[in-house]
């Protein structure tokens, strides 16, 4: 009994073998990685298309466009978080596992953010320069971007847990994230404006931060209770 | 005290003692809205700034009110059948989702008409109140449409408690967000509620609409829970005996 108790994997040895599982299995299909990227530049440019190419028309709504974009393509890459674990029945190991849960759920939000959050974050400067930003903005955008789009893995953890094994598709996640979402988005966006407008920014970037610690101490525990109850 | 709280989570027990409260809850709420409806509308004077517009509020605030009322019972219900297991309060919660998605767009559409004399739109961004009831109004579409797409009751009833929770937690950010966003750009053409304190004469049929709606409330509430409870029980002995009294044990 003791031997089983002392030869169990550390708590962070657990953690950190399920993130580099999922980089692992996300490198070996790099389409499920570019897809989301792809459509974060897609949705840029029907923009421009939609609103029109003068200079202050996009200096005016490229903030809000390059937020939206982002949050459409997290989400879009939200609803496969538990799926392919639930499919291959890796997700049941997950969850008989002696590690606490809510540390492994915590594991698959930080690897969604590192395989479709941070790739957005450093792809956004690109869109950013077609929308006129100067560097300072650029510089803020990428700041927000990262608190966001982390807490935004962190929220949509919680619905992709809530979800998983419906086949419902991304049109529920969507209506159950989306609205819970929505002070990323007006902080996010509105300080990317700000910023463009020479204003400080240090409000908005605290309360991203603070809004980013909030979501990484409790959605792992809501996480891990609706994996439970989405399984049992 | 404890027999009590046992008594009440049990269906049929609730059944019996629902059906003698809700005609108290619906004379009650008659009583008072009919009061507010005639007084707020015939006896209350016309706001200086506002005139007869401002009357909508009679039917506005109380429903604002319930629409938050309502999120919170079905926050603290979802939380008290999750911890503690109790069927009924997972009744609870599902009966109280409707009810309260209607008062949010009874309180989104009366604001918007509101609206309409007073800003000269029937929608406008830059009030944080209005955007943040929409957004209410999305979360309980999101609560409704996951316990839809769940078969299982017992995996609905949970599944949607959790995210009851978790849009419980972040109400009051959404309302702090909302608020920040829109003083940050708010026209001078917004009449808001620093003037002059209500008077007596509009208070009191404002109150008595409160009260009324929130009875009224209380009636539906109850009703719903019961046609949700006998809904859920419909395998059980009780309800057989209820229905089909003189079918005999069965």
């Amino acid at each position: 009994m003791n031997d089983v108790i002392l030869n169990m994997p550390s708590v962070l040895r657990g953690f950190s073998a399920v993130v580099r599982r999922d980089i692992l299995l996300a490198w070996k299909r790099p389409g499920d990685m570019l897809n989301p990227l792809f459509f974060f530049a897609m949705v840029s440019t029907l923009f421009p298309l939609a609103v029109g190419p003068t200079t202050e028309q996009l200096a005016f709504s490229g903030p809000g466009v390059v937020w939206v974009a982002a949050l459409l393509a997290s989400l879009l890459s939200l609803n496969s978080l538990f799926m392919s674990d639930f499919e291959d029945g890796s997700l049941d190991q997950l969850l008989l596992s002696p590690q606490p849960l809510p540390m492994l759920t915590l594991a698959k939000a930080v690897s969604h953010w590192l395989i479709a959050g941070l790739p957005l974050v450093l792809v956004s400067p690109l869109v950013a320069i077609t929308f006129q930003m100067p560097a300072r903005t650029i510089g803020v955008m990428m700041v927000t971007l990262s608190f966001g789009t982390m807490s935004l893995s962190l929220l949509g953890s919680i619905g992709a847990a809530l979800t998983v094994g419906l086949n419902r598709g991304t049109a529920l996640l969507s209506l159950l994230i989306l609205p819970l979402a929505m002070p990323v988005l007006i902080f996010g966006a509105r300080t990317v404006s700000m910023a463009a407008a020479d204003d400080a920014v240090s409000a908005g970037v605290y309360f991203l931060a603070a809004y980013c610690m909030l979501m990484l101490t409790l959605a792992p525990f809501a996480t891990a209770a609706a994996l439970r109850i989405s399984n049992e | 005290m404890w027999t009590f709280f046992h008594k009440l989570a049990s269906p049929p027990h609730f059944y019996d003692l629902a059906a003698k409260f809700i005609p108290w809850f619906a004379v009650l709420g008659f009583v008072f809205v009919a009061y507010g409806t005639v007084a707020g509308l015939f006896f209350a004077p016309a706001d200086y700034q506002q005139g007869d517009a401002f009357r909508i509020i009679y039917v506005h605030v109380p429903a604002a009110y319930l629409s938050m009322m309502a999120y919170m019972i079905m926050a603290v219900s979802a939380g008290i059948g999750l911890v503690w297991r109790i069927k009924l309060s997972h009744a609870v919660a599902a009966a109280a989702a409707p009810l309260g998605a209607w008062f949010t767009f009874l309180a989104l559409a009366t604001g918007s008409i509101w609206g309409r004399p007073m800003w000269g739109t029937w929608w406008e961004w830059g009030d944080p109140r209005l955007t943040s009831e929409l957004i209410m109004l999305f979360l309980y579409f999101g609560y409704m449409a996951l316990r839809a797409a769940i078969d299982d009751p017992a995996k609905a009833d949970k599944a949607s408690a959790v995210l009851a929770l978790v849009g419980a937690v972040n109400i009051p950010i959404i309302h702090f967000s909302v608020e920040w966003w829109s003083s940050l750009h708010q026209g001078a053409t917004l009449i808001r509620e620093g003037g002059p304190a209500i008077q007596t004469s509009m208070l009191y049929p404002l109150l008595a609409m409160i009260f009324g709606f929130t009875f009224l409330f209380g009636a539906l509430l109850l009703g719903r829970v019961r046609t949700e409870v006998l809904f859920r029980e419909r395998r059980s002995r009780w309800v057989y005996n209820l229905v089909l009294p003189d079918e005999g044990r069965g």
